[in-house]
């Protein structure tokens, strides 16, 4: 065993994480995250390599191509981390073998965040948010904004630890069992809350009429036999409150008929047409513009 | 309304952290609940910047860009209907005019996505050159160039639309015949269904699937508020974990025989 001559203090480490927030802010084309990756690592290079060539040849090595999911490249970031440091002290690590593990694990690490950030975790915590702050609620960003960030925060930091300690030991570890499990755990959750948003927020209202039937006398309000001035209003809001209804007839629409049956149900059917035309390779693009024209000419026909 | 000077100067800012978000994804400036948030506390015009974050967030939620799938800018969407809404002056009646208009351009914006990352391209040949001198100060710099650009892709628009003047957008907006307006809004209460439908596409498996189905049939009993529906959805899910745990672990046959049915094989042990 050498005697360990650099090691990256807990501070470096955080300066690493903080600088992994740019990760994808030059993505491009051709090497997709890579100026990120190096920008990331910089702080870390700094301590390790103080010799220009020593650090010419690190930044280098890290320019090369890189994607996952910009959270979950923290435990690679930190194996990466751990490799380096050894590198620098001595030890025989190659250039291919730091490329293996960023390769060897940013294709399966990409799999896990998509559905847990992107498909779970934000769709939940924004619903929660915009359904408060529909109503003006000022909690409703709030909310959002911190627990949001709070948990990004604290998953970079310790799932970067957790690369760092463990190094390149964990690469075959991560991608196997307990993530596994984690993204189909977040996979049931999600699927159950997308099943409650669409029955709440995707709103279709058939206005089209069913029907229009008279109601018999003494189930409305008979407006002509109503005391004037403030006594009558009265008299209506007493009668209202017994049930009574406003007009002479009852009228139906079809979105009535539909609540009788399924609540929700036209929604429901609108999200499986989407979905079979996504699968059919349709632009959501050219869904959205879609949805909009048919809104409107739907509307002008009195349908909805 | 009108703008002066130093709230046109924070809608910018905004507009610019929106756009640096647009790409980074981490702070999530760029989500319509904060960046509508933001435009309406800078404006004077808070609750409505709120309501109209709310309703556009519900639109956006399945909006990520995984795969070959193209979702809609939502920085651009967020920033301009906010932008719009306020300018216009209708109030809470606007919103359903202002994020059918703002979706549109969003889709424009995808353009102005891809020059920036065209750009970034030579970025990172200019890069490969500081590399080659250890120059680490220099890569720092040009990732910063990079995600200013990602924020001025976004600023840029936010500011042409500033410039319009408010009459214009107005008098624009009150043109606008009421079966437009009114078919839009009852358009964007549809136009949440693909978010959704982007999401379930990437995450439905046979497994899942009845998870979907209590979600929808709960959600009909509208006492249960959103968070008692995540706290039945998680619960649900932990304890499929771990039943489908405990059975691979009680019944050596039936996990070596993998079935990835706990259900069927605790009928059939039992």
């Amino acid at each position: 065993m050498t005697e360990k001559k650099v090691t990256l203090s807990k501070r470096d480490r955080w300066d690493v994480m903080w600088h992994s927030q740019l990760l994808q802010g030059s993505w491009n084309y051709e090497r997709m995250q890579n100026g990120g990756w190096a920008y990331s690592m910089i702080p870390a290079l700094r301590k390790l390599y103080p010799n220009k060539e020593d650090m010419a040849a690190a930044l280098q090595r890290h320019l090369v191509f890189f994607n996952t999911h910009p959270y979950l490249a923290s435990p690679i970031i930190g194996v990466t981390l751990a490799l380096e440091e050894d590198k620098a002290n001595g030890v025989e690590v190659d250039d291919e073998a730091i490329q293996g593990v960023k390769v060897g694990m940013m294709g399966p690490l990409a799999g896990v965040g998509d559905p847990v950030f992107w498909y779970t975790v934000r769709p939940i915590l924004g619903a929660l948010g915009a359904s408060m702050a529909i109503n003006g609620n000022i909690l409703g960003p709030i909310l959002f904004f911190i627990l949001w960030n709070l948990i990004r925060i604290a998953f970079l930091w310790y799932t970067q630890e957790l690369g760092y300690k463990a190094g390149a030991a964990i690469s075959s570890d991560l991608s196997g069992g307990l993530l596994k499990k984690v993204t189909r755990g977040a996979a049931m959750m999600g699927m159950f809350v997308l099943g409650a948003l669409i029955e709440r927020w995707v709103s279709i209202n058939f206005t089209l009429k069913v029907s229009e039937v008279p109601i018999q006398k003494g189930g409305y309000i008979d407006w002509t036999k109503l005391p004037s001035g403030t006594a009558g209003i009265k008299e209506a809001l007493i009668e209202r409150a017994h049930g009574l209804s406003l007009t002479k007839t009852k009228v139906t629409t079809l979105q009535d008929n539909l609540n009788m049956l399924v609540p929700g149900l036209a929604g429901l059917l609108l999200t499986f047409l989407c979905m079979w035309l996504l699968k059919k390779k349709v632009s959501p693009i050219v869904i959205i513009l879609g949805i909009f024209v048919v809104g409107i000419l739907f509307h002008v026909w009195g349908l909805m | 309304m009108d703008l002066n000077a130093i709230q046109v100067i924070l809608v910018i800012v905004v507009a610019f952290l929106a756009g640096m978000e647009g790409i980074l994804d981490e702070w999530e400036f760029h989500q319509p609940l904060v960046a509508c948030t933001l435009i309406g506390l800078v404006t004077g015009n808070l609750t409505l910047g709120i309501m109209l974050g709310g309703s556009l967030q519900m639109i956006a939620l399945g909006w990520a860009n995984i795969g070959a799938a193209v979702a809609p800018d939502a920085a651009l969407a967020a920033v301009a209907s906010a932008i719009i809404l306020i300018k216009g002056g209708q109030g809470t009646k606007g919103i359903g005019t202002a994020t059918g208009l703002a979706i549109t351009l969003a889709v424009a914006g995808l353009f102005l996505t891809m020059l920036v990352r065209t750009i970034s391209t030579a970025i990172v040949h200019i890069m490969d050159k500081y590399a080659e001198e250890g120059n680490w100060r220099m890569i720092n710099v040009s990732q910063w160039i990079a995600v200013c650009l990602q924020g001025l892709r976004i600023a840029i628009p936010a500011g042409l639309l500033l410039a319009i003047p408010t009459e214009t957008v107005r008098s624009a907006l009150a043109a606008m015949p009421a079966w437009l307006s009114d078919g839009m809004t009852i358009g964007g209460g549809m136009v949440v269904a693909v978010g959704y439908a982007m999401v379930i596409n990437m995450m439905a498996s046979r497994e899942v699937w009845p998870f979907f189905a209590i979600g929808f049939a709960l959600a009909g009993v509208k006492d249960l508020t959103l968070i008692a529906l995540g706290a039945i959805g998680l619960s649900m899910a932990l304890m499929y974990l771990a039943l489908e745990e405990k059975v691979s672990k009680g019944s050596g046959d039936a996990a070596a025989a993998g079935t990835g049915d706990p259900l069927g094989d605790i009928i059939d042990d039992y």
